[in-house]
């Protein structure tokens, strides 16, 4: 059984999602429920079990159908894709209590979709193979097309239609590279690329450089980074708030795919592609990290507010991403773990103070009180000590991980600058917004509504993984230190060979 | 002759679907996205190379056709197809939900761009 775990994260949510759309679930929404939240804890489950093999052993191969390698597809799993795909098993918990509130019956199909989705992630994940990557992306992105629709209305309309749009173009252009690259190296298995572009004649060097440039933009647009991120803030805010809750791992996955893939094909310090794209990456980092907090400062509503948080982690993670470092990767690791985690919480708890707002929602203007202020408030003000960086919440801990990574003096006044000054906007913004949410009060009766149970301790539970990025943050440092380290030699994978 | 030709239909199909993508009304839009996955399939098709004569099947004959673009291109046209078919209901959901055909759902402010 232990040798089939890499591939249950894909199963058990395919499995899942299949059952949920039988009619004996459909008929009843409480079944679906007890059903999709069993099958998520065996998610989590099987996930701290992978990540306890991955972080034990070396990385390890499954052969699917045991073809050997480089002919069959492969999974990979280390210690990266154990944690991303425990990351993922969080938040779908997360965002699966939250919709016990109520929202997970405003349309048919959201629970088997959460499923599907999560098993698109998974697989995006474990993937190590670029061919199977662009099916997975397929499988999650088409779930996420239905779950932005979730419950309908007019905004989700208009910014599902976008990103609709955008990411079929995106996958149109992912399909060229993929395709040009499978004609110059003739294969499509990641490792087996990296030695074949190690070894290629100059004259071809221009084709893997033009499908490189495709993959970047493809990913560029998955993690929105500055010219392709227009998408993101009208479809996380409008999106329903668990739905968001769970999209906040969609960008890192963007992230993700440029770790795996770039770090792999160019790995050879040899090959004239070996830093291909860092400088254009850095550049977008840091333009995104400050037209982001711009953002956010000029946001009208919270849930806006909180996509443009969202945007301000991506930028971020790309510009530290673009330093190349093994501190670097290890600091990009750590806080996209604190990042994605927070970003899901505000997503969450910008639902549950709408809720309590009456007409106005989450608009930044004068409301009625809020039925529970002193719960909220203080809510918020950890969401928002985590997500500026404030000690001692895990976003302290993780910029001043990122701010040590820039190594060079260039480097560094850059960073350091656009950072400290993104966090600065970030604080006066959340300040604004707190004191207007809580404060500025107009003469109206508080409302009837309380925080359910089940909303409330998704919120809580999310909230908590901050702190304890932080007590236990000695342990995850070495994890992540670790991945960033087997990242730096992932050519052993092609000779390591398969385990199944 | 044949690249030639090949590599002509591809980049008619790409930049047709272009500028069909670039429009503002979503059937256009739709048909742009349309050409430029043919154009996509064609050129995932061509990608193990152009031969004429060679066997795709094993053992049937001496020399085979490289089958794994054929392969890729088939799982690439059924996404495709099914994506088309989301948008497609997604265009008309957004056209009730929205009362106009608009990609960014604005009413009547740009009424000459139409398809």
């Amino acid at each position: 059984m232990m040798q089939h775990l890499p591939i249950l994260p894909i199963l058990v949510p395919l499995l899942s999602a299949a059952l949920l759309l039988l009619p004996p679930f459909q008929a009843k929404l409480s079944r679906q429920r007890w059903f999709s939240g069993a099958g998520l804890l065996l998610l989590l489950v099987i996930s701290v079990l992978g990540l306890v093999e991955s972080s034990t052993g070396a990385s390890s191969f499954y052969l699917l159908g045991n073809w050997p390698q480089p002919f069959g597809i492969v999974l990979v799993h280390d210690r990266l894709a154990a944690m991303f795909v425990l990351l993922a098993a969080v938040l779908a918990l997360a965002a699966w209590l939250f919709s016990l509130g109520g929202e997970d019956g405003l349309g048919a199909f959201y629970h088997p979709l959460l499923h599907f989705l999560l098993m698109g992630i998974n697989g995006a994940f474990l993937t190590g193979d670029l061919f199977n990557l662009f099916v997975f992306f397929e499988v999650l992105l088409i779930s996420s097309y239905g779950l932005l629709m979730h419950g309908g209305g007019k905004a989700r309309a208009r910014a599902g239609l976008h990103y609709v749009l955008l990411n079929l173009a995106g996958s149109a252009v992912f399909l060229l590279a993929l395709a040009l690259l499978y004609a110059v190296l003739g294969t499509l298995n990641i490792a087996d690329m990296a030695l074949r572009i190690s070894q290629l004649e100059p004259s071809q060097l221009l084709l893997v450089k033009a499908a490189a440039g495709m993959l970047l933009l493809v990913f560029g647009l998955k993690a929105a980074v500055l010219p392709l991120h227009f998408w993101l803030p009208s479809a996380y805010s409008s999106a329903a708030p668990a739905v968001a809750a769970m999209f906040a791992v969609m960008t890192k996955i963007g992230v993700y795919c440029l770790l795996r893939v770039f770090g792999t094909l160019f790995a050879d310090p040899g090959t004239p592609l070996h830093d291909f794209g860092q400088q254009l990456l850095w550049l977008a980092g840091l333009a995104t990290l400050l037209l982001a907090a711009i953002g956010v400062v000029a946001a009208q509503s919270l849930k806006k507010l909180v996509a443009y948080l969202v945007l301000v982690s991506v930028g971020s993670l790309i510009s530290v991403l673009a330093i190349g470092t093994v501190p670097a990767i290890a600091a990009v690791l750590y806080y996209c773990l604190h990042s994605t985690l927070i970003a899901a919480a505000l997503f969450l708890l910008a639902d549950v103070i709408a809720q309590q707002r009456g007409t106005v929602a989450d608009r930044l203007v004068s409301g009625r009180p809020l039925q529970q202020p002193l719960l909220l408030g203080t809510l918020f003000i950890v969401a928002a000590l985590a997500v500026v960086g404030m000690p001692p919440l895990s976003g302290f801990v993780g910029k001043i991980w990122l701010l040590q990574a820039a190594t060079g003096t260039a480097d560094k006044v850059a960073l350091w600058s656009v950072l400290l000054c993104s966090s600065l906007l970030v604080l006066i913004a959340l300040t604004r917004a707190g004191s207007t949410l809580f404060w500025r009060l107009n003469r109206q009766q508080a409302g009837a509504e309380s925080v359910g149970h089940m909303q409330l301790g998704a919120v809580v539970g999310l909230l908590l993984c901050s702190p304890l990025l932080v007590i236990f943050g000695d342990a995850v440092m070495h994890f992540c230190l670790a991945t960033a380290q087997q990242l730096e030699m992932p050519l052993v994978a092609i000779t390591a060979g398969g385990n199944h | 002759m044949m690249e030639l030709l090949m590599s002509i239909v591809i980049g008619v199909l790409t930049a047709c679907g272009v500028l069909m993508l670039l429009r503002a009304r979503t059937f256009a839009v739709m048909l742009g996205l349309t050409m430029l996955s043919y154009a996509v399939n064609l050129f995932i098709f061509v990608s193990g190379g152009l031969t004429a004569g060679k066997g795709a099947v094993l053992g049937r004959s001496d020399i085979y056709s490289d089958p794994l673009p054929q392969a890729l291109v088939l799982t690439a046209i059924v996404i495709g197809f099914a994506m088309t078919a989301f948008l497609v209901i997604l265009a008309i959901r957004a056209r009730a939900d929205l009362g106009n055909d608009h990609v960014d759902g604005n009413s009547g402010k740009s009424q000459e761009d139409s398809a």
